[in-house]
């Protein structure tokens, strides 16, 4: 069970957070959406500990992780695969998930997880995660090493974006096997409706704080009337 | 040969000792102490510099060749010629290197000067790793100079590595290829405490589609220094691409100054370089992971020194 009480996050003057309180019960799957620039990344970033909130605590399974760095909630068993993923020069895809396992993996262990993402382990695990790959590419390998890893809590933040329609198919159906096989707990950031689909519940967070909350089919029918670029259009 | 030569030769040659089969040249504290030549490859002292020449002849195809150099003697200045003569169509793999174990207070220095005349349409592998080690506080130097010249679509691999324990180094390269001759320089350094080291490399591309791609890594750790100058200049239709990446840490100071000159129309030089401290997405991702800042940076480094 996650829990987020009071979470605030403040940058340059600008509340991004916003007093936030939720649980996410243990295998549950939640969709995170909102209008860009809602803070859903950087809810993400502050449970995985990337940021540190300016109030507020995050209780993991009953412990207080807000000093927690991102290495200890790693080993709580949080993952968190970004928006953008960095490359590295000299890193092969074999060696990142390896590192992600946190130990050997064979070359059967490799396919499966590069598999469930659509892409052939013997055309990618010798290549780089450097500029010589695509950006979709770079995303799914991303995924990749979350699926590589023995998780509770798993966190993607807009896993589909930059990623072709054949692709998406495939990850939409490899969330699914996630959520379903492996009782993972799952926090996805997205604006797609087949993912949202495939959600427990749904969470908006608009400037900052929860605008909804609910179950999918309370929430999904009336989600695009609610949206509105302007304020004073309301 | 005593248990500190073996393990020196073991660093920058990944070999114990002499390899049947191989050409081999072992040279310690300014003399030539072990020496195999093979029917195709054949080691000669010079007669009017100290040094040695090596003769491979046409078309030897897949042999290796040796000629490692190692200063265990705290003070020595050794200044050694080697002439490397590959003939047309041979196809070889060269390993070199030079270690210094200096556990006095005297300076340690080798100058090694390597020319290589290599052959139309031959292809040569050549490695050459440096590396210091000791506990005394006297100076390990490493000064190689590298001459090549390339005939007419022949084919070079330039690997060169230093990655510990050497004070000071200048490494100056020069290379100058014919028609169809193609170059590839790997060069990967890391440099730490007051270390500082220059490499300077100039080709020239004389040739009709000669063609050059030299990629530089190095990584300067706590106060070390280092300078790159790559210089390609294109007489003729060729291809040069010159990558510089450093990482830089602490107060490490880091410069690289190209200089790329077309003296034709159709030469293509290109010219990338960047320097910067590691970037901390790739720190947080394999934080992700569980690994430490620590952890995440060696990591990275070993990879990009790949």
């Amino acid at each position: 069970m996650l829990t987020l009480t009071n979470l605030s996050f403040r940058a340059d003057q600008h509340e991004i957070i916003s007093n936030i309180t939720a649980s996410f019960p243990e295998g549950s799957f939640t969709v995170i959406t909102g209008p860009n620039g809602g803070g859903k990344s950087t809810l993400a970033r502050l449970i995985m500990g990337i940021e540190q909130p300016t109030a507020g605590t995050i209780h993991w399974n009953g412990t207080d992780i807000t000093k927690f760095s991102i290495s200890e909630r790693s080993k709580l068993k949080i993952g968190y695969a970004f928006q953008q993923p960095p490359r590295f020069k000299g890193m092969s895809v074999k060696k990142l998930l390896t590192l992600a396992h946190g130990k050997p993996l064979t070359h059967e262990q490799c396919c499966e997880y590069l598999s469930a993402v659509g892409l052939c382990a013997n055309d990618y695990l010798d290549r780089d995660v450097d500029q010589s790959l695509s950006g979709g590419e770079v995303k799914r390998i991303e995924i990749a090493t979350l699926l590589a890893r023995d998780l509770e809590l798993a966190i993607f933040d807009e896993p589909e974006a930059g990623i072709d329609l054949w692709s998406f198919a495939k990850l939409v159906e490899t969330f699914q096997q996630l959520h379903q096989n492996k009782k993972i707990s799952i926090l996805l950031i997205s604006h797609q409706e087949r993912i949202m689909k495939m959600a427990d519940e749904i969470v908006v967070i608009e400037n900052g704080k929860i605008a909804k909350r609910g179950a999918r089919d309370e929430i999904l029918p009336n989600l695009m009337q609610d949206f509105s670029a302007c304020e004073f259009k309301k | 040969m005593q248990e500190t030569d073996k393990a020196l030769l073991a660093q920058i040659a990944g070999i114990r000792g002499f390899q049947p089969g191989t050409a081999f040249n072992l040279r310690q504290n300014g003399a030539g102490v072990e020496r195999h030549s093979t029917q195709n490859v054949q080691i000669v002292n010079k007669s009017d510099q100290p040094g040695i020449d090596i003769h491979i002849s046409s078309n030897t195809s897949g042999e290796e060749v040796h000629i490692p150099v190692i200063l265990t003697q705290s003070g020595m200045n050794d200044l050694v010629y080697n002439d490397f003569y590959v003939g047309e169509g041979a196809n070889v793999k060269i390993i070199a290197g030079c270690g210094i174990h200096n556990d006095g207070c005297d300076t340690s220095q080798h100058d090694g000067i390597h020319t290589f005349h290599i052959g139309k349409n031959a292809r040569v592998t050549y490695i050459e790793k440096h590396y210091g080690e000791g506990e005394g506080s006297g100076k390990r130097i490493l000064n190689p100079t590298t001459v090549i010249y390339m005939e007419e679509g022949s084919y070079l691999e330039l690997d060169t590595v230093q990655i510990k324990g050497v004070d000071s180094t200048k490494r100056t390269t020069e290379c100058y290829l014919q028609a169809e001759a193609k170059l590839m320089i790997s060069e990967r350094l890391m440099t730490h405490g007051k270390q500082s080291a220059i490499s300077d490399v100039k080709v020239e591309l004389n040739g009709v589609n000669s063609s050059v791609r030299i990629v530089s890594r190095s990584v300067g750790k706590e106060g070390s220094v280092q300078v790159f100058h790559p210089i390609a200049v294109g007489n003729e239709r060729c291809r040069a691409h010159i990558q510089c990446d450093s990482i830089l840490m602490d107060q490490a100071k880091i410069s690289s100054i190209p200089e790329i000159t077309a003296n034709h129309v159709d030469a293509q030089i290109v010219h990338e370089a960047a320097i910067g401290k590691i970037n901390s997405e790739q720190l947080i991702k394999l934080e992700t992971f569980g690994l430490s800042e620590e952890e995440a940076e060696a990591v990275i480094i070993e990879g990009f020194l790949k």
